[in-house]
């Protein structure tokens, strides 16, 4: 099933641009998977040395944080929104 | 002076440019200085006879203009804390003590200088941020002062007193129905979008570098020395990174002497991914959803988060928690020992500072600071309900006299 993926600025370089895109997969592990096949390169840089993400990168299903839900693992379906976002500082 | 940016992770370098994060590998970038240029240069003697504000450590800076509000910033007291001393059992304590700090009573004033100094170079209209409530009140002041429109998001359920203090200045509030964790994920969104400079987003880089003011004002008031101990509360934990930057800069221009500084951070026990972090020796941070008083604190999925863990680890500190009851009497202790009254985040870092000494991770005859960074004034609604008026009467000595009578102890 296709699901809407957002795409931050930092990754744009891959997608021609946009900052939506359409991927397939039932988990957040085969969205990612199918970016790569589509823009090669798009996680080349995403995944730290023990195969999880890297600690700046947030993934978001719908509104929630994967880190709450079950990592790269986390289901998705169709008409969820995928949102990938560098993390930020404040207070 | 070199106004480079470069990655924390990859080491690949940047020009000076709004930009918090490394294309290449997504790490954060950071500035930094040029110190080959300033040693010999920069002396205790030079600091010294400069203006008592945090820019008299400027060629530490990212900046090559102060802004308009930024002349009286900084300096706080470093205050001699014997009462709150002889009541832990400890030699030699201090308070620095940014509950005071202009303009709005936080020591985000000092990051946000910085950063506004830069939006202003770099030509932004509007200048924004996510905030748990200081950075907002920090930057609605600054921005008014500097003539810049603002776009500042809030969690809605945010103290009062901090809403009231962000919108006098005639601040772009928005509050935003969920926690700050949200509120920042809508905020780095909005970020992508419109070209703004956004003090905890893209001018991130410089922002941070304020706080190091803080940790060179420690230094040169306890007479150009490094402290034994520096208790710092955290949320998104960059400032108790900066203050670990603050001791190296000074020791590699020979302003201090090379000595240990063990940096220990605190949190509250409903927020506290750090401090997990370190305790359970983990290399990941896992988010939490945070449940406490200390809302300026709450943040469940702090960015320096590893940086922050990583100052403990490596300077001999740890981490400590404290529950919202230890949070507020610790806003008490400090306000019965030393007549200073810190916010929630202040309660947090004394009850952590507490249990640091009661269990004798930090001997009592070294000396120790407190990192004081937020005003209670603006966190009134946490304390009203554990404090009461001594007795109500009526305007009648005879009512005075039996009140006085009856009060036993508490007026001996």
């Amino acid at each position: 099933m296709a699901v809407a993926v957002l795409i931050p600025t930092v990754l744009r370089k891959h997608t021609a641009g946009k900052d939506q895109v359409a991927a397939q997969g039932a988990s957040v592990r085969e969205i990612l998977r199918d970016l790569e096949t589509q823009f090669r390169g798009f996680t080349q840089n995403l995944y730290a040395e023990d195969g999880d993400l890297k600690p700046f990168i947030n993934i978001y299903v719908n509104e929630e944080d994967i880190r709450f839900l079950q990592d790269l693992d986390t289901p998705v379906q169709s008409n969820d929104t995928v949102t990938i976002l560098p993390a930020i500082a404040g207070g | 002076m070199a106004e480079d940016l470069k990655c924390r992770e990859c080491g690949k370098a940047y020009s000076a440019q709004p930009a918090a994060m490394c294309e290449e590998c997504f790490g954060p970038l950071e500035f930094n200085v040029d110190y080959s240029q300033l040693a010999g240069i920069l002396t205790r003697e030079k600091i010294a006879q400069r203006a008592k504000n945090m820019w008299r450590y400027r060629e530490l800076l990212p900046i090559t203009n102060v802004p308009a509000p930024g002349a009286s910033i900084g300096f706080t007291p470093l205050v001699v804390a014997n009462n709150l001393a002889k009541h832990w059992g400890v030699q030699e304590l201090y308070i620095k003590n940014d509950a005071v700090n202009f303009p709005s009573l936080s020591f985000k004033d000092r990051v946000v200088s910085v950063a506004i100094a830069k939006a202003i170079d770099f030509g932004f209209k509007v200048v924004g941020c996510a905030s748990t409530g200081n950075l907002a009140n920090a930057v609605a002041a600054q921005a008014a002062a500097c003539r810049l429109k603002t776009c500042i998001l809030i969690p809605s359920d945010l103290e009062p007193a901090k809403i009231t203090g962000t919108l006098i200045y005639g601040a772009n509030l928005i509050a935003v129905t969920g926690n700050y964790d949200e509120v920042n994920r809508l905020c780095t969104q909005i970020a992508e979008r419109y070209q703004w400079g956004f003090v905890n987003v893209n001018l991130r880089p410089y922002y941070a570098e304020g706080s190091k003011t803080y940790g060179f004002e420690i230094l040169e008031q306890l007479g150009w020395k490094t402290p034994q101990h520096i208790i710092v509360p955290m949320a998104g934990g960059s400032l108790i990174t900066k203050i670990q930057k603050a001791v190296q800069e000074f020791q590699k221009l020979g302003l201090i002497e090379q000595s240990p500084c063990r940096i220990y951070g605190a949190q509250a026990e409903g927020c506290a991914p750090i401090v997990n972090m370190v305790k359970q020796g983990l290399d990941r941070l896992r988010p939490v959803k945070p449940n406490t008083i200390a809302k300026s604190l709450a943040i469940g999925n702090p960015a320096d988060g590893i940086y922050a863990a990583r100052v403990m680890r490596q300077s001999g500190g740890t981490g400590e928690s404290a529950t919202d009851d230890e949070i507020v009497a610790g806003i008490r202790l400090l306000a019965t020992t030393e007549g200073i009254f810190t916010e929630t985040a202040g309660g947090v870092m004394i009850a952590a500072a507490e249990k640091l000494i009661r269990s004798g991770k930090i001997p009592p005859d070294e000396s120790i600071v407190l990192s004081i960074t937020g005003n209670g004034l603006k966190t009134q609604d946490a304390i009203t309900g554990s404090v009461k008026i001594t007795a109500t009467i009526k305007p009648t000595f005879q009512d005075f006299q039996r009140t006085y009578e009856q009060g036993g102890e508490a007026w001996q």
